[in-house]
């Protein structure tokens, strides 16, 4: 079940990914109790736990394969591909910046789980996909719905609450849901998610064998290191390699879950090895090269369309704010934050489009006053766009009106005038 | 409106009797009526899913045991056989997962019929049917529907112990966004069912196993391939003038059993199978209390919060006037269902628990 994935040329230099380590000071096993947060050097650890995962294991981490190369001539994108990806991360990055400001000024209320950090993951996958594949994400899910097209005016005026966002007002931040679009929300449960996703690749496989209708859709999985300990995703992780499914389940390893380091809570934190355990290749990327992601995601979109089954994406990355805007973010070490800063992907992407000559300053700088203006727009049409109405309250509990179900004839029974008459026949 | 049962009911010629003779098991009534075909639960519902497979090749079935092994208590008999596997799938014990599963294919409009063993099961998923069927039309604005069957038996079987025998109607009906079922007779079932699957919305059906074995005729328009029921109309199975009494699913059965009882005594009542918990069929139960002035509801699940609680409330807000007598609750007892069958008989509504009750709300008042 493993598949080699090609070797990709590191956006951050080779220091990070390197096979061969210096001699570093050897961080507790992974199955002792690690008690305060200050003892725990993550990234050191977490790359001598792969230096000998890679012996062991039969799985291939993109890691492993990643060699010192010499800077050959084939780019990983082109310009026009670059300046997509950038504008992608820099409007969910804005866009979360925007959400931060509205937040403190009282627009937006409730819970609000902002992406700042992670954009690589969700624009590395999400450009890969078209309209008809699916996303289904947690509640952090404002950048997967921009990613996967849903307009920037329809999310915010979603989130201030107002009736033209994508959910009319009555999903929040939380869920985002949007059928033109296929992003099949936003769930506030962690794992509720992936055997949702699950159905819909179920749904894809269905309508290919026996609806006989032409369909390779896939369907992206997005959820967190926390959900990786839940029962749903063991469930579906067996389901899907079992029926084969096309789907990608991508962890967003952020190493946080709120405010439980995720070695303090899981048994062996190396998630993608429980992907070989259930029969489909596990990866993991590091989550803060959109390249790097872009690379293993095409890989894993490609295998899954072509049939061949579920791919489980571990994705190193880190989110820079607090769980939600109401975390004080007290736990994190402020010396793992400034590490992780040091890698904003998209300053890295920037900084490999200049160098690679794919696109000037002046053109990237106009992409973000671009995006500045976009969300400044949608912050004003929210702000400009009303509330609910009240009657609004109590429709669309039911697909069907009334509820009283559908008649022989295929039409809603309440719509038939005999029906309120009692004369009906049933 | 009623088939044929419903008409020979108000014509008071055939239900009683005949239906006392068919449960004993003894010589069914197809004396009265030539043709009358009579048919079990199990068979009613099997045909009921058979047909709306084979009319929609979106609805499949999934669930423990549905295929190989003809289901857990013979429902999906013959389905494996007929649709292949693609179509009929024995899934893992993963209710979680498989439940999540079917809400996924749901959003992306297949019709999965999703089958649990027992409702019991349905707690292990219950985050599913919940928070992502019941109420993913209201959060997504109507973009997203659910059009998924959640089915199985609910409520005490015989001897099963605490952890089998729960009844799940309450806890369903209460949540906005899910439409609960409860079927009595064959043709309720086959009825019932297949409105459920086609209905565009998330629907727990609920079945009884101690049902499943019982002959009940039906009708030719029942056995009509396009025959359904509609959802939130309940029926009225006898018709009486004294005390109305409400109830689903096996406690009809003993509900019927009881009017008789009190006919020999001389009191009228009228019985009503609620079929639908949600959307309660709110206006016959009151058209009813207003024409007996009395209210007897049965259940079979947990006294506190029940399907009978919300009935009392919703009687006593619009027809208080009207009553003559306080409404009576019949409900299983307040404890986790014991094992000892003494026990569980004292557990469960009886038939004479009924009839008391009936008497009580009869003789308080001229």
């Amino acid at each position: 079940m493993a598949t080699s994935f090609s070797a990709t040329l590191p956006l951050h230099g080779s220091q990070e990914n390197r096979l061969l380590l210096p001699p570093i000071r050897l961080a507790p096993p992974p199955s002792s109790f690690l008690g305060s947060t200050r003892s725990l050097t993550i990234p050191s650890s977490r790359r001598l736990y792969h230096a000998h995962a890679s012996r062991r294991s039969p799985v291939v981490g993109v890691q492993e394969v990643v060699k010192e190369k010499k800077v050959t001539n084939s780019l990983l994108i082109t310009k026009e591909e670059g300046l997509v990806l950038y504008e992608d991360m820099i409007l969910g990055r804005s866009f979360e910046d925007m959400c931060a400001q509205m937040y403190y000024r009282g627009k937006m209320f409730g819970f609000v789980h902002l992406y700042n950090g992670q954009e690589a993951v969700s624009t590395g996958f999400i450009k890969l996909l078209t309209q008809s594949d699916s996303v289904v994400s947690t509640y952090r899910d404002h950048v997967h719905a921009l990613s996967k097209g849903v307009s920037a005016r329809a999310v915010m005026s979603e989130l201030f609450g107002k009736v033209t966002g994508c959910c009319r007002g009555q999903g929040g931040s939380m869920h985002m849901f949007s059928k033109e679009h296929n992003m099949l929300g936003g769930f506030a449960f962690i794992g509720e998610g992936i055997p949702v996703a699950t159905g819909a690749a179920f749904t894809s496989k269905y309508k290919r064998e026996v609806l006989k209708q032409d369909c390779d859709d896939v369907t992206v999985a997005f959820f967190g290191d926390g959900t990786c300990n839940n029962g749903q995703f063991y469930e579906c992780l067996n389901m899907a390699a079992l029926y084969k499914l096309p789907i990608i389940f991508v962890v967003e390893n952020n190493l946080w879950a709120i405010g439980m380091s995720h070695l303090r809570s899981t048994s062996d934190p190396e998630i993608w090895k429980k992907g070989p355990a259930f029969g489909m290749p596990g990866v993991h990327v590091d989550g803060m090269d959109v390249l790097k992601v872009r690379e293993v995601a095409k890989e894993a979109v490609t295998r899954a369309r072509r049939g061949e089954g579920p791919t489980l994406v571990e994705c190193e990355t880190y989110r820079f704010r607090g769980h939600s805007l109401a975390d004080p973010d007290e736990l994190r070490d402020a010396a793992e934050k400034a590490k992780y800063a040091a890698r904003d992907p998209i300053t890295a992407l920037k900084k490999y489009l200049v160098e690679n000559k794919l696109a000037n300053e002046g053109e990237l700088k106009t992409i973000e006053k671009k995006i500045d203006e976009l969300v400044e727009e949608a912050v004003e049409f929210a702000d400009a766009s009303p509330q609910p109405g009240r009657s609004q309250l109590l429709e669309n509990v039911f697909a069907d009106p009334k509820g009283f179900g559908i008649g022989p004839d295929g039409r809603y029974r309440c719509e038939d005038p005999k029906f309120t008459e009692g004369t009906a026949q049933v | 409106m009623w088939g044929i049962l419903g008409r020979r009911a108000v014509d008071g010629g055939f239900s009683a009797s005949s239906l006392r003779r068919m449960r004993s098991g003894l010589v069914s009534a197809r004396s009265y009526a030539a043709g009358s075909k009579e048919m079990t639960v199990r068979d009613a519902l099997n045909s009921a899913i058979d047909e709306e497979m084979s009319a929609d090749p979106k609805v499949f079935v999934m669930g423990e045991e549905v295929g190989q092994y003809q289901g857990a208590y013979k429902i999906s008999k013959g389905l494996l056989e007929k649709y292949g596997p693609e179509r009929v799938y024995d899934t893992p014990i993963t209710e979680a997962g498989f439940t999540g599963i079917g809400v996924g294919a749901a959003y992306a409009g297949l019709k999965p019929v999703v089958e649990f063993m027992t409702f019991n099961f349905s707690m292990q998923a219950i985050d599913h049917i919940i928070n992502s069927a019941a109420k993913s039309n209201y959060m997504s604005a109507g973009q997203i529907n659910v059009p998924i069957v959640f089915r199985g038996p609910n409520g005490a079987a015989a001897g099963v112990g605490a952890q089998h025998s729960q009844c799940y109607a309450a806890w369903y009906a209460s949540v906005p966004g899910l439409k609960v079922l409860a079927p009595y007779s064959a043709e309720d079932a086959r009825g019932l069912l297949k409105a459920a699957i086609r209905d565009p919305d998330p629907v727990v059906f609920l079945e009884n196993e101690l049902l499943y074995g019982e002959s009940f005729p039906i009708s030719e328009e029942a056995l009509d391939s396009s025959f359904c029921l509609p959802i939130g109309k309940a029926k009225i199975e006898r018709e009486g003038k004294d005390v109305t009494i409400t109830t689903f699913s096996k406690m009809v059965g003993f509900a019927l059993k009881a009017a008789e009882k009190l006919a020999e005594e001389g009191i009228s009542a009228e019985v009503i199978n609620l079929r639908s918990i949600r959307p309660l069929d709110r206006a016959t139960i009151n058209a009813s209390v207003r024409k007996t002035s009395r209210l007897v509801t049965v259940e079979e699940g947990f006294p506190q919060h029940g399907v009978c609680a919300e009935i009392c409330a919703s009687v006593v807000e619009e027809s208080f006037s009207y009553l003559d007598a306080p409404v009576e609750r019949i409900a299983g007892a307040d404890v986790p269902m014991p094992y000892a069958a003494n026990l569980e008989r004292l557990a469960l509504p009886q038939v004479e628990d009924i009839v008391r009750a009936a008497k009580r709300a009869c003789f308080r008042s001229k």
